[in-house]
């Protein structure tokens, strides 16, 4: 499969007048790729939906180039971009049919009437809504509603589809089948999805690819394996997934690892993006299920065992290391496993080599 | 919830003894005009029974007649443009970005309501003494005019609330569907605003119905709108006509009150 870049966006800045004037996206430069489905992460704020609307059409940027396929995009008005948006409460047409809010934007382009029609009845089939062709928007479910919005994104065929957090209104086990739904239609359309959520869970178990961002700057681009697994710094590390800190001592490089010294004096190997380059005091990121408990004297670090937490999938054992830092550790209950730890106890913590992840400042 | 009874005002002594004199003192005067319509005798204060003569007689008065017609074609044509002033007035003032001097533009569109009715009056019929001597006409248009203007903010404030209870994105949503800016004012703002333009029609036809001091200043001779009719006919014999006329008259205003209600409360 060749690569194409859909979205490029350089240097692309947003900042809104104000007292003082609010810089809700810092110099955003990113590759958006042809058929892939691209997630936005971040908390409330953080620009990712200031990234979307402007590639919607909605704001205009303060600087900074956008293009699509190599055209200029910032020339065009939302209603000649070849992109379409799922809006977050779907704003669907209250005085239209579901069949007619799906048909809205063929309608628009000019289609022939059978031509809208039969695209409409593809839709309805592919969002499983054709039953519901003629009821008010008002009269169905939300999750039938999220459907109608899809629905009627796609129906246009957009090169691009965004989505801005087109599932946090759904209730759990419903958001969990969207989810699903949604990469079903994302592999059999092939359209580049842009997905907005600050749910990791979510961006994790849908996305090709995901930008991880914070107060206005892209942090972190990379796969949900590379981001879950690197790091690049503290603030993805601590936004994806439950993550430890321990403060570590750069003391060599070897090859691709990093040869750290923890705050019990132990050596273990690292690893760190390409970027990390000098010695010194860092900061390590291990997630709880790379670590193991062991005894006292064979674990790389040494402290009391606290809380133990049951959940039922795993445990959490929480440790309070010798150096004041504290760590838990997941572990995967198995039947055959009995509780054999019991708080208060001194523990050792455990983890191989190139498991932790030397973070950037 | 039962801590908080004695702050209820329904509990504060003589509360509903007031409210209660309150509606009596604002209704009773109504209610016997219109019980007085129906007064068999030529008298509005001594009742001698039953009947529908007064209503015949109004209805058949040429006068009544003549000035009923020529109120209903100034309301239509007033609540026609000045909701399609409103319209506008409201569009431009909720689709925007809040810009300096707002406020200032509020308080212009709503100038009607603040001031005095007399001293607008006094200036139309000076403004349009002159016009009518430069040109020599002399027609309903400028009754129309000035009824158009004083009906624009009862018109643009409902259109104003409606426009700004609906949904932004469902306008940005249009857009993002190829539809152009007049597409998008025509096919989603326009039906969603349905509701509000009619309550806005609705309650300026009712207020340039029964206007009295502009109609009065501004009227040519022979232009006697209903509310100015009665008027003249009040300074002569007082018969229960005129309570006929203004019980007609009442009824229409609460018809379209209810009309104006239901319609502000329907769905969006």
């Amino acid at each position: 499969m060749c690569v194409t870049v859909a979205i490029s966006a350089r240097k692309l800045r947003k900042v809104y007048p104000g007292q003082p004037p609010v810089v809700a996206l810092e110099e955003a430069t990113i590759d958006i790729l042809e058929n892939e489905f691209f997630t936005l992460l971040g908390p409330s704020g953080c620009g990712k939906t200031t990234l979307l609307r402007l590639i919607a059409g909605f704001e205009h940027p303060t600087e900074g180039t956008l293009t699509m396929h190599g055209e200029d995009l910032l020339a065009l008005p939302p209603h000649k971009r070849p992109v379409n948006t799922v809006f977050q409460n779907y704003a669907l047409f209250p005085h239209l049919t579901v069949a007619q809010n799906i048909a809205f934007g063929l309608e628009m382009l000019g289609k022939s009437r059978a031509e809208i029609t039969r695209t409409v009845d593809e839709m309805m089939e592919l969002v499983k809504m054709t039953q519901m062709a003629d009821r008010q928007t008002g009269q169905i479910s939300g999750g039938q509603q999220q459907r109608v919005a899809l629905a009627r994104a796609l129906a246009p065929k957009p090169k691009v589809l965004l989505l801005d957090e087109p599932l946090s209104a759904l209730d759990f086990k419903l958001r969990k089948d969207m989810q699903l739904e949604l990469k079903r239609l994302q592999t059999e359309t092939g359209i580049t999805f842009i997905f907005v959520t600050h749910d990791q869970e979510e961006a994790l178990a849908m996305s090709d690819r995901i930008a991880v961002m914070s107060a206005g700057t892209i942090r972190q681009v990379g796969g949900p394996r590379d981001i879950y697994d690197q790091p690049a710094e503290r603030f993805v590390a601590d936004f994806i997934g439950d993550t430890n800190f321990l403060p570590a001592e750069i003391t060599a490089f070897e090859g691709d690892s990093i040869q750290t010294r923890l705050s019990s004096g132990k050596t273990v190997k690292a690893r760190g993006h390409a970027d990390v380059k000098q010695k010194g005091k860092v900061t390590l990121a291990i997630r709880p299920e790379h670590a193991s408990l062991a005894s006292e004297d064979e674990g790389l670090l040494a402290g009391t065992l606290g809380e133990i937490v049951y959940f039922g999938t795993d445990t959490h054992y929480h440790i309070a290391l010798d150096d004041g830092t504290g760590f838990v550790v997941r572990r995967q209950n198995q039947p055959e496993i009995k509780a054999a730890y019991a708080s208060g106890q001194r523990i050792g913590v455990r983890f191989g080599d190139d498991v932790a992840q030397v973070l950037r400042d | 919830m039962a801590r908080y009874t004695r702050y209820d005002v329904h509990r504060q002594t003589g509360f509903t003894t007031i409210a209660f004199s309150c509606f009596v003192l604002l209704y009773m005067p109504i209610i016997l005009l219109v019980i007085y319509s129906f007064n068999a005798g030529s008298s509005i204060a001594i009742w001698e029974g039953f009947s529908w003569r007064w209503y015949q007689s109004a209805w058949q008065n040429e006068q009544v007649q003549e000035a009923t017609v020529r109120s209903l074609i100034i309301a239509l044509w007033a609540s026609a443009v000045s909701t399609s002033v409103a319209v506008m007035a409201a569009l431009a003032t909720t689709r925007t970005r809040k810009f300096r001097g707002q406020s200032v533009v509020f308080a212009l569109i709503n100038q009607p309501l603040m001031v005095p009715e007399i001293v607008t009056a006094v200036a139309l019929l000076i403004f349009f003494a002159g016009i009518k001597v430069a040109t020599g006409y002399t027609g309903l248009f400028y009754l129309i005019l000035a009824h158009s203007a004083f009906c624009i903010p009862f018109a643009y404030l409902p259109i104003r609330a409606r426009l700004q209870g609906m949904d932004l994105t469902l306008e940005q949503a249009a857009a993002d569907l190829y539809a152009t800016p007049f597409q998008v004012f025509r096919r989603i703002t326009l039906p969603q605003l349905w509701p509000g333009i009619l309550a806005g029609a609705m309650l300026a036809f009712v207020i340039s119905l029964d206007d009295v001091v502009i109609t009065e200043f501004v009227k040519s001779a022979g232009q006697d709108t209903l509310p100015t009719y009665m008027l003249g006919q009040l300074r002569r014999v007082v018969t229960p006509e005129i309570n006929a006329i203004s019980t007609a008259l009442l009824s229409i205003s609460i018809l379209m009150v209810i009309a104006f209600t239901v319609l502000s409360k329907m769905k969006k």
